[in-house]
């Protein structure tokens, strides 16, 4: 439980990750680190596919990364219609660590470039749902 | 090149808006043609497999009634899919099947009614088309992702708004002549056009996508017929062989996928695999089928499937190689753009093309030259499910 909070709007409730969400609450954008075999997860993942362990740590995503490539939607799928329009992207971090969120309506879509550098920062919006977007380095 | 299994008939429903039927007997359609090319009956048929995107069935487990109603009970039947390639997915595993000497001769049919449900149920599943725990929170869509790959693509190599509409102008030229089609209509420059208040394609759903870039939703069913080299050199004059077949698997989430800028991950590795098999390269290719369902994939469809080198795609649009007349033609029925995209049937129907063309029994759409090697590139979802299917004569 507790995973329903995120994103504009949730369609999982129970997952091993959820604590995901304490940390957005905190400020904090976190993946995990196997501890057994060091691999990196972002999102975050409960177990890993390199060597099978269920250990898992939780690390801080690096600040500043690349928008590799972005979008703007024009049409929503039922219940995000009141958003539109809106943007979406990936971030690039380097070292395999990769990104998906919405883009903050902070930067206008015609600043929009791909390889700009941005940062990726928690948001909650006004129904409490939280989530986090790209915003301008 | 292996020989070993063969196509022996091949059909395909009318591509529609709203088909005036159930799902049985849409599949009933394609099935029909199929069993009437291969010239044989029911009881020749060892096993059916049956493929569709489950999420526009109301039907739950469709293979059973399916099966029941195309006279191929008692004998096996089983639901395959992978969204959009669930028909190319059904092939690869008779394939398979007929391989390993337990089935001589195996019907896969490939359906979709997608206004089987209503357009706000059908809106509320594109919702969830993706990774439902971390991406579909944000708002995603099918063109949404595509656009990720368009822009990137473009903003790498080059590539305009203008070619994009120029395969989509492509697509148009060959749906006009293709009775199946859904789309049969002309696409011009001023369809387009921003400024021109009527342009029916100019509108953007997701940046840098049009209207006019996306696909035809359709109504349809798509069937297959497959037999091992025993039966097919018995039964059918003109067996068309698989040569090569190949697929492959990837993220589903955006986060972990490779360079945006390079394309489909899938679609390289699954053409690798083909090409391998058939002991063949890209220039023997002398027809083929791609999956279109943007006009951005069959840009990036043309690098994974090396027609041309990566980031040099733009150029076989634009100097036309891909027109009927030109080197390599591709999507000359009017692929998912003008053709229509019934999902589970898109796979078939691309492989019907493929079969009519080798025989030399397409029509107006025929390839000249008596083509002798053609190729299908069937991929599902974004880039989830990769499927290269390459056939001979
Ligand atoms: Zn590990």
């Amino acid at each position: 439980m507790g995973f329903e909070k995120f994103g504009r709007k949730s369609f999982t409730s129970a997952t091993k990750t959820a604590k995901f969400v304490d940390f957005l609450m905190e400020g904090k954008i976190m993946g995990t680190i196997c501890k057994k075999c060091g691999m990196k997860y972002f999102p975050p993942r409960a177990d890993c596919a390199n060597c099978f362990s269920s250990e898992m740590d939780w690390f801080e995503m690096p600040k500043r990364g690349k928008l590799e490539t972005f979008t703007v939607a024009y049409y929503a799928p039922y219940g995000f219609e009141m958003d539109c329009p809106y943007s979406m992207g990936v971030v690039d971090y380097g070292d395999n660590l990769k990104l998906f969120a919405r883009i903050s309506k902070n930067i206008k879509q015609d600043e929009l470039r791909t390889d700009m550098e941005v940062t990726v920062k928690p948001v909650q919006y006004e129904d409490g749902q939280i989530a986090y977007e790209i915003e301008k380095a | 090149m292996p020989k070993d299994v063969a196509v022996i008939g091949v059909g395909q429903s009318n591509f529609v808006r709203g088909y005036e039927g159930s799902i049985r007997e849409l599949a009933f359609e394609a099935f029909r043609e199929a069993m009437e090319d291969a010239g044989i009956t029911t009881k020749d048929v060892d096993a059916s497999i049956i493929c569709s995107a489950p999420e526009y069935d109301k039907q739950r487990s469709p293979a059973g009634v399916i099966a029941e109603y195309l006279g191929l009970i008692p004998q096996p039947t089983v639901y395959v899919e992978t969204i959009c390639s669930s028909s190319s997915t059904g092939v690869r595993i008779a394939y398979g099947l007929i391989k390993s000497g337990l089935h001589d001769i195996v019907a896969v049919i490939g359906f979709q009614k997608m206004s089987e449900i209503t357009s706000a149920e059908s809106q509320e599943r594109m919702g969830r088309g993706a990774d439902i725990q971390w991406e579909s929170p944000f708002g995603t869509m099918m063109p949404a992702y595509y656009a990720l790959y368009a822009q990137a693509y473009m903003a790498k190599n080059g590539l305009t708004l203008d070619d994009l509409m120029n395969v989509r102008i492509k697509s148009a030229t060959y749906g006009q002549i293709n009775d199946r089609a859904v789309y049969r209509k002309p696409v011009l420059p001023d369809d387009f056009d921003p400024n021109n208040p009527n342009a029916r394609m100019a509108q953007v759903v997701s940046w840098p996508l049009r209207v006019g870039d996306a696909c035809a939703n359709a109504d349809g069913s798509s069937c297959v017929i497959l037999a091992n080299a025993e039966k097919a050199k018995a039964i059918c004059k003109k067996p068309v062989w698989i040569l090569g077949i190949g697929a492959a698997s990837e993220a589903v989430n955006m986060a972990s996928r490779p360079d945006f800028s390079k394309g489909i991950r899938v679609a390289h590795i699954a053409a690798q695999q083909a090409y391998k098999m058939a002991g063949i390269t890209p220039k023997d290719v002398k027809v083929a089928e791609v999956h279109d369902c943007f006009t951005i994939a069959e840009i990036m469809a043309y690098e994974a499937l090396g027609f041309a080198p990566i980031g040099e795609g733009k150029q076989l649009i634009r100097e036309k190689a891909t027109y009927k007349e030109g080197p390599i033609p591709v999507n000359v029925d009017g692929g998912l753009l003008s053709k229509g995209h019934p999902i589970g049937a898109t796979g078939g129907s691309q492989i019907r093309t493929i079969v009519l063309q080798l025989r030399g029994e397409a029509g107006p759409m025929q390839v000249p030259g008596e083509p002798d090697i053609g190729l299908v590139h069937n991929i599902g979802g974004v880039g989830l499910y990769g499927n290269v299917t390459i056939f001979g004569r």
